[in-house]
C-alpha cells in the first residue's frame, strides 16, 4: 500500500500545479495598480506653474467639488488626442480640473497649451517627475478623479469616449 | 513565395515521416530480429526535411520575401545580411524550427552512433523522441507556423528589435537549444532504460557522452546569453535572475547533477532512481522554460510574442510528457538491489549524494522563485515580485558548505588513509580564512559574510589547484571544472565587493571631479548609419595613478522600429573592466553619463569557458585512459 | 551536526537583513530592490528610463528627509503595491516561498540521514 502512496501523491501534486498553471494562462499580465492600494491622495508639495509658487497638498482639494488631476507633457503623443475631452470639463461647475506637468521645458509645455487650449484651473510643475510618483503614477498621461480628498477613479493611457462619458456620469 | 511553400511542405511530410517511423519503430520492436534499416533511412530524411524548411526559411528572410508573415514581423530590408539570417531563430516561430532541427538531429547521431547498444532500446528511444517531435511539428504547423501567408505582400517589414542584433545573441540560440534540446536524447533513452530495465553501468557509459555534450552546450549557451547582456544591454550587469535566465539554469542544474550521478552509475549500480528521475527532470525543465517563456504567463526582458494559445498547448504537451514518464517510471523501474555493504560512510557516493542535496535545493529555490508569483496570483490575485534579494539570500548561505564540499568530497576515498592530504586540507582552510580576511577588510562592509564566502571559494580554489600540480586523482577533467567553478564564484564575490560606480548628468564640456576620478565629457559626433542615428560621446576618464583613457559609449535611434538604444563602451583588460553609458534625459541638453570600474569581469567569462573545457575534456577521454 | 548547519544557516540568513552602509550604499540597495514599472524586467537601479530617473531623485530626496530603508519601501509600496518591490517581504502570502525551499533541504537531509543509520544496522 505504501508503495503506492508515493506515485499517487506526486501525481496529484502535478494536476494541481497544471491547473494552475492552466489558470495563470487566463490572467491578463498587464500589471495596473489598484486604486485600492491607497485611496487617500498623499501628501505633496510643488511648484505651480505659472505663478512659482510652492502648494501644500493640504490645501489644494480643499472645496467640495469633484477634482480631475491629469498628468501630462507636451512630448507625449496620447497627451494630444486626449486634450479635448479635457476641454470639455473646463467650463463645468461640478469638477475642477488641475493638471501636473510632468518632466517638460516650461516653454514646450506653454506652447502646448496655446496650441491646444488650457482646460488647467491650476497646473503643478512637475519638472523632475516625483509628484507624479507621489501619485502612483508612472508615465504619462494618467488621470485621477478626485472627490473629498480621496480618489475615486484613475485612468492609466490617455481618456477617451467612454472614460470621458463615465466621469460624466459619476459627477452628475 | 516559393520557398514559403516547399518549408511548409518539407514540415508537412516531417510529420508524416514521425508517424511512418513510429509504426515500423513498434513493428521492429515486436519482431526483434535486426534493425530495419527503413527505420535510419526515415530518420535520415526526417532530418533532412528539416534542413529544408529551415533552410527555405533562412532563404526567405535573406531575400526578405515579406509574404512570409515571420519574416514580414522580424526583418527589415535595411538589416545587414548576418542578422537577417541571425533573425531567422530570433523570433518564436523560427526559434521552434530550431527546436525541430536539434531534435532530429540528435535522433539521427543517436541512432548513427550506437552500435552496441540492444535493438529494442534503440527503437524505444526513437518512439519516445517521435513522440516529442511530433508534438513540436503539431505546434509549429498549428500555432506557431513560421511559412503563413500575407497578402498583398508588403513592401517593407516591422524590423527586428535592435538590442537582438548582436553577434553574441545571434549564436546564442543555437548552442544554448544544442544544450537543452539535446537533453531529450538524455530523456527518451532514459524512458527507454527504464522500459526495459537496461538502467545499469553499460547503460551510464553510453549515455554519458550525451549528457555531456549536452551539458558542455547549455553551459556556454547561458555562458554566451550573459556575455550578450553584459555588453548589449547597457546596465553592466550579467545576471538578473529574470524569469528567461532562471528558465536556462534550471535544466542546467539538473544536468549537472545528473553529470555527476551517471559517473557513479558507470562504476557501480547505485543511484539509479536518481538519474532516470533527473534525466526526466532535465528536459521536462527545458520544455516548463518553453511553457513559461512563450505563452504569456510571465513578462521579462526578453519573451517572445504572448499568444495563450501556444500557452495551452505547450501546456498540454508539457504535462502529457510528465505524465508518460512518471508512468513509466513508476510501473517499470526496479530499484536497484539493496548495497548497503559497500556503500560506506567516507565514499564517493556520500559525496555525490550531498552534492545532489545541495543542487536540488539549489533546484528548488529557483523553481519556486520563479513560478511562486504566478501561482499565488491564481490562488489570492495579489502580484509580487520575486528578483535578485530572494535568490541571493536563500542561495549564498548555502554556498559556503557546497564550496567546501566540492574540496573535500572528490578526495574523501583517500583521505582516509592519507595524513599528508589531511594536514594539507587544513592548512589550506587556514590560509584561504587569512588572506579572504586580509582582502575584505580592505574593501568592504559585511566583513563576517563576505569573508567566509571569499574564503570558501579560496578554499577549494586551492585545493583544486593543487590537485591540478599534485596528479594524485587522476580525474583532470573533474579537477578543471571544479577549478573553474571556484575560480567563477571568487571573480563573482571579488567583482561585487570592489566595484565602483558613479553617476552623473554632463553637458558637452562639462567636467565631473571626484576624490579618485576625473571624468571630462570631451565632445559628441553625430552620424547617419544604414538604419540608424548614431551619437558618439567622447569621454576622457582620468584615474588617480594611471593613464588617462578615451572612453566613447553611443546612442542609437533606430526609425524601425522606433527605439533608443544606448551601446556601452567598455574597455576590458584582465583585471578589470572600464565600463561607460549615456543616456538621454527627457527635454533637457545633457546626458546622463554613468561610469563603473568592474574588476574580473573577464575571469567570470573566462571560468565559465574552463568549466566547459572540464567537461569537454571528459568527452574526449578515451575508454581504456579511466 | 544538522542542527548546527541548520544554526548556521539561520545565522547566516539573518545577519543579511543588518547591513550598515554608506548613503550611495542604502540608495543602491534601495533601488536595486525596487522595480522600473515601465520597463520589461529592470531594477530601478539597472535602468535609465525616465521613471527610473524620476525614482531616484525622489528616493535622493527621502533620503535626505531622513526616511529609513523601510519607509521607503513602504512608501513605494503604498503606491504601487508588493510587485514594485523585488525582496518579497516574509508575510502570509509568502511564507510558502521562503520556507519551502528551506524545508525541502531539511526533508532531503532528513532522508539521507536516514538512509544512512539505516544502512549502517
Amino acid at each position: 500500500m505504501k508503495n503506492k502512496l508515493l506515485p499517487i501523491f506526486i501525481s496529484l501534486i502535478f494536476i494541481i500545479v497544471f491547473i494552475l498553471f492552466y489558470k495563470g494562462l487566463q490572467n491578463t499580465n498587464i500589471y495596473t495598480p489598484e486604486t485600492k492600494i491607497s485611496n487617500k491622495i498623499p501628501s505633496f508639495k510643488g511648484d505651480l506653474f505659472y505663478s512659482d509658487e510652492t502648494i501644500n497638498s493640504s490645501n489644494f482639494f480643499n472645496s467640495d467639488k469633484f477634482y480631475l488631476l491629469n498628468v501630462w507633457s507636451s512630448w507625449c503623443v496620447p497627451c494630444r488626442k486626449e486634450h479635448t475631452f479635457l476641454m470639455n470639463f473646463k467650463e463645468s461647475k461640478k469638477i475642477e480640473v488641475v493638471g501636473i506637468n510632468y518632466k517638460d521645458k516650461k516653454i514646450n509645455a506653454e506652447n502646448f497649451l496655446i496650441e491646444l487650449g488650457n482646460p488647467y484651473k491650476k497646473i503643478i510643475f512637475d519638472q523632475e517627475g516625483i509628484i507624479a510618483i507621489e501619485w502612483g503614477a508612472y508615465g504619462v498621461p494618467e488621470t485621477f478623479l478626485i472627490k473629498d480628498k480621496v480618489i475615486i477613479k484613475r485612468y492609466i493611457g490617455p481618456l477617451d469616449e467612454k472614460t470621458a462619458k463615465e466621469i460624466k456620469s459619476i459627477i452628475k | 513565395m516559393l520557398y514559403s511553400s516547399i518549408g511548409y511542405y518539407a514540415l508537412i511530410l516531417g510529420l508524416g515521416i514521425s508517424l511512418i517511423l513510429v509504426y515500423f519503430s513498434i513493428k521492429n520492436f515486436q519482431n526483434s530480429s535486426t534493425l530495419n534499416t527503413k527505420i535510419l533511412s526515415f530518420t535520415f530524411l526526417q532530418f533532412f526535411l528539416v534542413v529544408i524548411s529551415f533552410a527555405c526559411l533562412i532563404i526567405s528572410f535573406v531575400l526578405s520575401d515579406f509574404s512570409n508573415e515571420t519574416v514580414f514581423n522580424n526583418s527589415h530590408t535595411t538589416k545587414p545580411l548576418f542578422y537577417k539570417i541571425a533573425g531567422t531563430w530570433g523570433n518564436h516561430e523560427g526559434s521552434l524550427l530550431l527546436w525541430l532541427l536539434v531534435l532530429t538531429l540528435f535522433i539521427l547521431i543517436f541512432f548513427l552512433k550506437t552500435k552496441n547498444q540492444p535493438l529494442k532500446y534503440k527503437l524505444l528511444t526513437l518512439i519516445f523522441q517521435q513522440i516529442i517531435i511530433i508534438g513540436f511539428f503539431l505546434f509549429l504547423i498549428q500555432t506557431s507556423n513560421p511559412f503563413n501567408f500575407i497578402f498583398p505582400t508588403p513592401e517593407e517589414g516591422m524590423g527586428l528589435n535592435p538590442i537582438l542584433q548582436d553577434p553574441a545573441l545571434a549564436i546564442h540560440p543555437p548552442i544554448l537549444y544544442l544544450g537543452y534540446v539535446g537533453s531529450s536524447i538524455i530523456f527518451s533513452s532514459a524512458l527507454a532504460a527504464t522500459y526495459l530495465n537496461l538502467v545499469s553501468k553499460v547503460w551510464a557509459s553510453h549515455i554519458k557522452k550525451w549528457i555531456i555534450a549536452s551539458w558542455v552546450f547549455l553551459t556556454l549557451g547561458i555562458l554566451l546569453g550573459s556575455i550578450w547582456a553584459y555588453y548589449e544591454l547597457g546596465w553592466g550587469g550579467f545576471w538578473f535572475w529574470d524569469p528567461v535566465e532562471n528558465v536556462s539554469l534550471m535544466p542546467w542544474l539538473a544536468l549537472t547533477t545528473l553529470l555527476h550521478c551517471i559517473m557513479v552509475l558507470e562504476k557501480k549500480q547505485v543511484l539509479t532512481s536518481w538519474v532516470i528521475i533527473l534525466s526526466i527532470s532535465t528536459f521536462t525543465l527545458s520544455m516548463c522554460g518553453t511553457f513559461l517563456v512563450r505563452s504569456g504567463i510571465l513578462n521579462s526582458v526578453h519573451t517572445f510574442a504572448n499568444d495563450p494559445e501556444r500557452g495551452l498547448f505547450i501546456l498540454v504537451f508539457l504535462f502529457s510528457l510528465i505524465f508518460i514518464s512518471l508512468f513509466i517510471f513508476f510501473f517499470f523501474h526496479k530499484s536497484s538491489p539493496n548495497n548497503s555493504n559497500s556503500f560506506f560512510w567516507l565514499s564517493k557516493e556520500t559525496s555525490i549524494i550531498i552534492n545532489n542535496w545541495f543542487m536540488m535545493y539549489f533546484l528548488s529555490v529557483v523553481l519556486i522563485g520563479t513560478i511562486y508569483p504566478i501561482f499565488l496570483e491564481v490562488l489570492s490575485s495579489q502580484k509580487i515580485s520575486v528578483g535578485p534579494p530572494f535568490y541571493h539570500k536563500l542561495i549564498i548561505p548555502f554556498l559556503i558548505p557546497f564550496l567546501m564540499a566540492m574540496a573535500i568530497g572528490p578526495k574523501l576515498k583517500w583521505i582516509k588513509s592519507n595524513i599528508v592530504d589531511k594536514f594539507y586540507l587544513v592548512l589550506f582552510f587556514a590560509i584561504s580564512i587569512v588572506l579572504s580576511f586580509l582582502i575584505v577588510k580592505k574593501f568592504s562592509t559585511n566583513l563576517l559574510i563576505n569573508t567566509i564566502l571569499v574564503s570558501s571559494a579560496l578554499y577549494l580554489f586551492f585545493i583544486t589547484l593543487r590537485d591540478f600540480f599534485i596528479r594524485k586523482y587522476s580525474n583532470i577533467s573533474q579537477n578543471i571544472a571544479h577549478f573553474g567553478f571556484s575560480l567563477l564564484i571568487l571573480s563573482i564575490l571579488l567583482n561585487n565587493l570592489f566595484s565602483s560606480e558613479i553617476i552623473t548628468n554632463l553637458k558637452v564640456g562639462e567636467t565631473f571631479t571626484s576624490s579618485k576620478t576625473k571624468i571630462v565629457f570631451k565632445s559628441i559626433n553625430q552620424k547617419q548609419e544604414k538604419n540608424y542615428k548614431s551619437i558618439i560621446a567622447n569621454f576622457s576618464i582620468e584615474n588617480i595613478n594611471e593613464k588617462i583613457e578615451d572612453l566613447s559609449p553611443e546612442l542609437r535611434i533606430y526609425n524601425q522600429p522606433n527605439i533608443v538604444t544606448s551601446e556601452a563602451d567598455i574597455k576590458t583588460t584582465l583585471l578589470l573592466d572600464k565600463f561607460i553609458v549615456i543616456n538621454i534625459v527627457q527635454n533637457q541638453d545633457y546626458f546622463n553619463v554613468r561610469y563603473q570600474v568592474k574588476p574580473f569581469m573577464l575571469w567570470i567569462w573566462i571560468s565559465v569557458i574552463v568549466i566547459s573545457f572540464g567537461g569537454l575534456l571528459s568527452f574526449f577521454k578515451k575508454e581504456h585512459e579511466k | 551536526m544538522k542542527i548546527f548547519k541548520l544554526f548556521l544557516v539561520i545565522f547566516l540568513i539573518s545577519s543579511f537583513n543588518h547591513l550598515e552602509a554608506s548613503n550611495y550604499d542604502v540608495k543602491s540597495k534601495i533601488t536595486k530592490n525596487l522595480r522600473c514599472l515601465v520597463c520589461q524586467g529592470q531594477s530601478v537601479y539597472d535602468s535609465d528610463s525616465q521613471f527610473a530617473i524620476s525614482m531616484k531623485v525622489l528616493i535622493d530626496k527621502k533620503l535626505e528627509e531622513g526616511f529609513t530603508e523601510i519607509q521607503i519601501y513602504d512608501f513605494f509600496r503604498e503606491r504601487y503595491g508588493e510587485w514594485i518591490l523585488y525582496d518579497p517581504k516574509l508575510k502570509k502570502n509568502t511564507y510558502i516561498l521562503w520556507l519551502l525551499p528551506i524545508l525541502i533541504f531539511l526533508i532531503g537531509g532528513a532522508i539521507i540521514m536516514r538512509s544512512f543509520i539505516f544502512k549502517k544496522n
